[in-house]
């Protein structure tokens, strides 16, 4: 490890007060220096053994840090500044814990899905496409825009006016009743949600029916506990003096509601809205039961069946060969209506979100 | 504008809780009446009975009559909504809508009941209550400005020329200086002497030299012990229930204070 100097002073040559470190401080360039150092000790040691490999000497110089640079703050520093390096090391290797998928996800998706992205992908469908032509996900996109845009067109209103009910009116048995299955509905796999559309129009409109609704239904059911539970919280941040301060105007509470409560939430309100959109646009199984896969470019969201890109990713993926190529095209294409719609929603929210102090 | 409001048998409760019992009183119109009191004796809760705050709050229900220029505020057919544009309120903390600029602030009373109002009357409008409230020379530069970018004492006074943008009959305040320095608080007690010759206004305090300076009736509330209700004790001019109170309660209440 790092060469020892010696910084173990005498402590008698200092002032006695409560309030003076009677211990020396290490650098602030020290725990650089022992994470450098651990990392050259566990390449070495690995290499010992064998060939040492990026995650091995990740993982071991993670643990002589943590030890060396802790033990040596406890010699030095005294126990109270030991344990504080020794919880910023969790702390910050967790977070780095938690980075590794994401990182890996978006670099797989990105390397595998950027050579696809090109403008012929991207506008064209899979109309006539057999071997080895490239084929697009028009229809893919279309479906899913068009499907989730349903699917929040029912949620949304119903969830904040749920959400409404229950923060400010619901009392009582019902109140706790709707809050309960609420939280019930959180809980539903998806693949029941699309049984449950499925032989809900099944059974209106006969066995035949298709249609992009029936998708968007599904979706809706697992949307709005999502919308409902982000709404309500928001409300409840809401600090109630706003409330009383409008009614003491003389303004009526339903007024107060949509001007006040709901346009100081606003900005909560759509990120809330955001996360239950990102919530339902990957999903696939309730699609592929109710809505399937078709070639052709379909808008029509009452009539005829309609792909969407984690179906049409799946069905690509099925296919082999080029189809894999196309499924990670389709991934990434998915990535990218989230962060845009994520972008959207951030900056709405920032517009409408009540302005600080200057 | 500005009208007297008579008091007679009220009792307050949350829920099962008697929490102010038997009070009749007056509030003169043009005069300024202070509640007295120590803390939780139901001061707020007599004070929020007057403009129908209160039965906002579940479970909490008003006996008895609270009449304004000839009508029980909580006769059948009353709307509590009407009843709030008439006696206006001011609370403890400023509460200022985040959402809203200066100027929206004042127009609140309008702008949230989706009335129109042309812009050279809304310009009016938010001048003479800025005006009325003394905080327009401070403010006029940056009307647009969030509300809630002002001082604490600069906010408590937005609230009150929101209060007195719809034109109110009555203004209730609770404690409206407890959040302020002395400079503010100056400020607003100036602007309750101004605001005295147009409207009815009732005030609680806690500050006792307040209470003395700005009130011209004074009504002492007391209570005898945890989970009993509030009552009032003793209701006169104020120069009067300072210099010689005929309750003992009161002396004693008002000397402890004084030192
Ligand atoms: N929302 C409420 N629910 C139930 N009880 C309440 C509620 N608000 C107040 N109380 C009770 O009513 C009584 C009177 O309270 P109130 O707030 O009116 O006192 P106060 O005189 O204004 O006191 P302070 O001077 O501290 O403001 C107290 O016993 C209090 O605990
Ligand atoms: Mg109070």
């Amino acid at each position: 490890m790092t060469a020892k100097t010696d910084l173990s002073s005498t402590p008698d040559s200092l002032p006695s007060s409560p309030l003076i470190h009677d211990s020396r401080t290490l650098p602030r360039w020290s725990p650089w220096a022992f994470l450098g150092g651990s990392l050259v000790v566990a390449t070495g040691l690995l290499a010992l053994i064998g060939t040492p490999t990026p995650t091995g000497v990740a993982l071991l110089g993670a643990v002589f840090f943590a030890i060396s640079l802790t033990a040596y703050s406890a010699r030095v520093e005294g126990r109270r500044h030991a344990t504080d390096r020794f919880a910023t090391t969790l702390v910050t290797a967790a977070f780095g814990a938690a980075m590794v998928p994401l990182v890996s996800l978006l670099w797989t998706v990105l390397a595998n899905g950027l050579p696809m992205l090109t403008a012929s992908f991207l506008t064209s469908d899979m109309v006539g496409v057999y071997g080895d032509i490239q084929g697009g996900v028009l229809h893919a996109i279309v479906g899913t825009l068009v499907i989730t845009a349903w699917a929040t067109v029912i949620s949304v209103p119903v969830g904040i006016m749920t959400a409404v009910y229950l923060v400010e009116y619901g009392r009582g048995a019902l109140a706790r009743g709707i809050t309960f299955f609420v939280d019930v509905m959180t809980g539903i796999p998806s693949i029941v949600a699309g049984l449950f559309a499925f032989s809900l129009f099944t059974i209106v409109f006969g066995p035949a029916y298709r249609a992009g609704i029936m998708g968007a239904a599904a979706l809706a059911l697992l949307m709005t506990p999502v919308v409902i539970r982000s709404v309500e919280e928001m409300l409840r941040l809401v600090p109630n003096e706003l409330r009383e301060a409008a009614l003491a105007l003389g303004v009526p509470k339903w007024l107060v509601i949509v001007k006040v409560v709901l346009r100081t939430a606003v900005a909560g309100i759509v990120t809330g809205v955001m996360l239950a959109i990102a919530r339902v646009i990957g999903e696939t199984a309730p699609l592929l039961l109710t809505v399937g896969y078709v070639a052709q470019v379909n808008a029509d969201v009452f009539n005829g069946r309609m792909t969407t890109l984690p179906v049409y990713a799946y069905r690509e993926w099925s296919q082999g060969r080029v189809g894999v190529d196309r499924a990670w095209g389709a991934a990434l294409v998915l990535i990218l209506i989230v962060m845009l719609l994520n972008l959207v929603a951030r900056l709405v929210s920032k517009y409408l979100a009540p302005k600080a102090k200057p | 504008m500005s009208k007297r409001i008579d008091v007679t048998d009220l009792n307050v409760y949350y829920g099962s809780f008697l929490a102010v019992a038997d009070v009749s009183l007056v509030m003169e119109p043009r005069s300024v009446t202070a509640f007295i009191g120590p803390s939780g004796c139901g001061k707020s809760t007599f004070l929020r009975t007057l403009n129908r705050m209160h039965e906002v709050l579940p479970g909490a229900r008003v006996e008895g009559k609270v009449v304004m220029d000839g009508t029980d505020l909580y006769g059948a057919n009353v709307d509590p909504v009407e009843v709030r544009r008439q006696v206006g309120m001011v609370f403890q903390r400023p509460n200022p809508f985040p959402t809203m600029s200066i100027a929206d602030n004042v127009l609140a009373g309008v702008k949230l009941n989706n009335r129109r109002i042309s812009k050279s009357d809304a310009a009016d409008m938010v001048e003479s209550s800025l005006r009325g409230a003394n905080l327009w020379t401070e403010v006029k530069d940056r009307l647009d400005r969030p509300g809630s970018s002002l001082s604490g004492g600069q906010q408590q006074r937005l609230c009150i020329a929101r209060t007195i943008a719809v034109k109110p009959q009555v203004v209730l305040m609770d404690e409206p200086c407890s959040a302020l320095d002395p400079i503010s608080t100056l400020a607003i007690e100036d602007l309750i002497e101004e605001l005295k010759s147009d409207y009815t206004i009732v005030i609680v305090t806690h500050n006792m030299q307040q209470a003395a300076r700005v009130s011209d009736r004074t009504a002492f509330f007391n209570i005898e012990g945890t989970g009993k209700p509030g009552r009032l004790v003793e209701m006169g001019d104020t120069s009067t229930i300072f210099s010689s109170p005929s309750k003992k309660a009161t002396e004693d209440y008002i000397s402890g204070r004084f030192g």
